[in-house]
């Protein structure tokens, strides 16, 4: 196990210097750019050939692409210093480590959501198979995955404003100083982004239910004298969401995703709507710090995800 | 064994018929089937694959999956009650208490994720509410009981660490928990090796015994009936064509297909190979059985009226009936 996991860790390096790269060049590939932001938003500056390259040089973009990636990589392996932002000046890692917190707890709060409803689904679909309560299970499942939570934030924000006057809760006050008021904002984007990640997993946790439901052990269970309940408990769910962990870790791209767009609806100050604003001004120092910082999680959140796997099955644990 | 006595049998299926629905119509598994096992006593149900010998044991502890299978008609006698008008908690009690299965495929049939200990003191957990440290202790014992070394050790390890052999004697051990007055073993060894085969049967077979239980061997293996049982079913599409004591299907066997099995066990004759002599054909569609008798399209001593009525089981002696209306004895 824990060569399995020293394993894990090294295959991690490469994988975040070619996520580096990618993130890094895709951003500056794209047309426009900062300079013409910065030339556009002040009435004080003349369009010109001259300025263009003097607030190029300024903010290091005169050099060629590698070299510019190699100072990047520099200034965070040395200075730990994810770099400056091009339009406000600030520095990145704080103002991402700022937003950090409430985009976690959206994300957290839609898992949680998410598990939370769909594995008693999933569960009660798989042991009720092809009645009613089946049937109307996988009808809202379908639905979750076919409704963009685009369009469901919106509504949520806009019907009821429109009928009652009355808007999902958007002021964020400071966690300690009133828990659930800092909660109950992510409390309607949550449920939106948590109610399509249901849709998956309710019907992943159904179809491995089924599968597990048949196997030979569940019978020698039932041999045994065991209640229904105790064998779903016992003999199938764990054996039954083993997979469905491996979706967490899929959820995670998704998530980030997702909040990008929930965050602008809901206004919530979190990583999504800083990266929203990043990419309309070109601000290249934010962006790749932002899309570094995800792809270290999600790798993150994937080992753990590989590693839990051990926890539950014995025999992953034995090897290696 | 007590052939002769007049007390009741410990179980006794009457007319048992269970059908499974399917697309191609309904499937007759287990068509009208009666039989008897006596306390201590050992009896054989012999048969190939989709003869109905699995789905008659599963339908005695009430384990057919429904849907798409049922038990149509008849009844399952168990020490005076008929397990069959018994509501689904109070057959629960039975099962792994007083009838334990012990199934074919030991590498499936144990959970991947408890540990064996867990899983062979579920019986007693659940039927007798011992306390954990009981439980386990019982564990041991019931691993020693099957000869698995080092119990203490082995109660905490996974199924995956055991070997074929040794995850069938956790499953003996489980079985084996509640001391269960009959014991329903399921092709116990057709996935072992042979060398650990004979070690397998003869550990249950002791086991049982010992604990007086009486046991329901299913098997496709002649061999092993020859050696471990004392009463013998032979099973062809979902009936039982052939009864009688050990003894009497060996030495005397008179249906047709059970000579033929006979025929398609692989000999040894004083040195010599006797060739094989397969059974040639498929046995017949569940779902559309021919009107006669159901061996008839496979049978060398088919005759007319063979294709037309089906023939009734009829007692030849003491416990040995059979169903064919050919003499076998006559014809060769």
């Amino acid at each position: 196990m824990q060569r399995y996991i020293l394993r894990r860790l090294l295959a991690v390096i490469p994988t975040l210097f070619f996520a580096s790269i990618i993130v890094f060049m895709v951003i500056r590939i794209l047309p426009g750019d900062a300079v013409d932001l910065i030339i556009k938003s002040s009435p004080f500056m003349e369009d010109s050939e001259q300025l263009r390259k003097e607030i190029e040089a300024d903010l290091g973009l005169d050099k060629p692409m590698h070299i510019q990636y190699f100072y990047w990589v520099r200034d965070i392996v040395v200075y730990r210093d994810l770099g400056t932002s091009l339009i406000r000046e600030t520095p990145v890692g704080p103002d991402i480590a700022e937003r950090v917190p409430v985009t976690m707890t959206m994300g957290i709060l839609a898992v949680v959501f998410a598990l939370a409803i769909s594995i008693p689904i999933g569960v009660y679909s798989a042991m009720k198979q092809d009645t009613i309560g089946d049937h109307v299970g996988r009808s809202f499942a379908i639905l979750g995955l076919a409704i963009p939570s685009f369009w469901l934030g919106t509504m949520i924000v806009i019907l009821p404003a429109i009928w009652w006057g009355w808007s999902p809760p958007s002021r964020l006050v400071p966690f300690f100083d009133d828990p659930f008021r800092y909660l109950s904002v992510f409390v309607t984007p949550a449920a939106i982004l948590g109610a399509s990640l249901a849709a998956v997993t309710m019907r992943m946790t159904r179809t491995m239910m089924l599968e597990v439901l048949r196997q030979d052990y569940i019978r020698t269970a039932r041999a045994k004298g065991l209640s229904e309940t105790l064998v779903v408990m016992r003999h199938a769910i764990r054996n039954a969401l083993i997979p469905v962990i491996t979706l967490i870790g899929l959820f995670v791209p998704y998530i980030i995703g997702g909040t990008v767009i929930l965050e602008r609806i809901f206004d919530i100050p979190g990583i999504g709507q800083l990266l929203l604003l990043a990419v309309q001004d070109r601000d290249y120092p934010v962006i790749t710090g932002i899309f570094l910082m995800v792809g270290i999680f999600v790798i993150s959140v994937n080992l753990i995800v590989d590693l839990s796997y051990g926890l539950l099955d014995p025999k992953v644990r034995d090897q290696e | 064994m007590n052939y002769t006595s007049e007390a009741p049998p410990l179980l006794e299926v009457r007319e048992l018929k269970t059908y499974f629905r399917s697309d191609g119509g309904i499937v007759k598994a287990v068509d009208g089937v009666s039989f008897t096992v006596d306390a201590g006593e050992t009896v054989a149900i012999v048969g190939e694959s989709g003869s109905g010998k699995s789905v008659t044991a599963l339908s005695v502890l009430r384990l057919i999956p429904n849907p798409p299978g049922e038990i149509v008609s008849g009844q399952i006698r168990f020490a005076g009650t008929d397990l069959l008008e018994l509501s689904e908690p109070e057959a629960r009690k039975i099962r792994g208490d007083r009838i334990a299965m012990i199934f074919q495929e030991p590498m499936t049939s144990l959970n991947p994720s408890l540990t064996i200990g867990r899983q062979v003191g579920e019986p007693i957990e659940i039927h007798r509410k011992s306390l954990a440290k009981v439980v386990r202790e019982k564990c041991v014992d019931l691993l020693q009981k099957v000869r698995i070394p080092d119990p203490e050790r082995r109660v905490s390890s996974f199924p995956h660490e055991f070997s074929g052999g040794m995850r069938q004697r956790a499953m003996i051990a489980m079985g084996l928990a509640c001391e269960p007055e009959l014991i329903i073993a399921d092709e116990p060894t057709t996935a072992l090796d042979v060398t650990v085969q004979a070690q397998v049967l003869d550990l249950l077979k002791e086991l049982t015994r010992e604990s007086q239980a009486a046991l329901v061997l299913i098997t496709h293996d002649l061999g092993v009936v020859a050696r471990y049982a004392d009463r013998v079913n032979v099973m062809y599409a979902g009936k039982i064509v052939e009864t009688g004591t050990a003894r009497d299907i060996y030495n005397d066997p008179r249906h047709p297909y059970t000579l033929g099995l006979m025929n398609s066990v692989p000999k040894l004759n004083n040195g010599e190979k006797a060739p094989l002599e397969p059974i040639e054909g498929q046995p017949p569609d569940l779902s559309n059985m021919p009107p006669g008798c159901s061996f008839e399209p496979r049978c060398p001593y088919s005759t007319e009226h063979c294709r037309s009525e089906q023939p009734e089981l009829s007692l030849i002696s003491g416990k040995h009936a059979f169903a064919c209306w050919v003499n076998v004895k006559d014809v060769s």
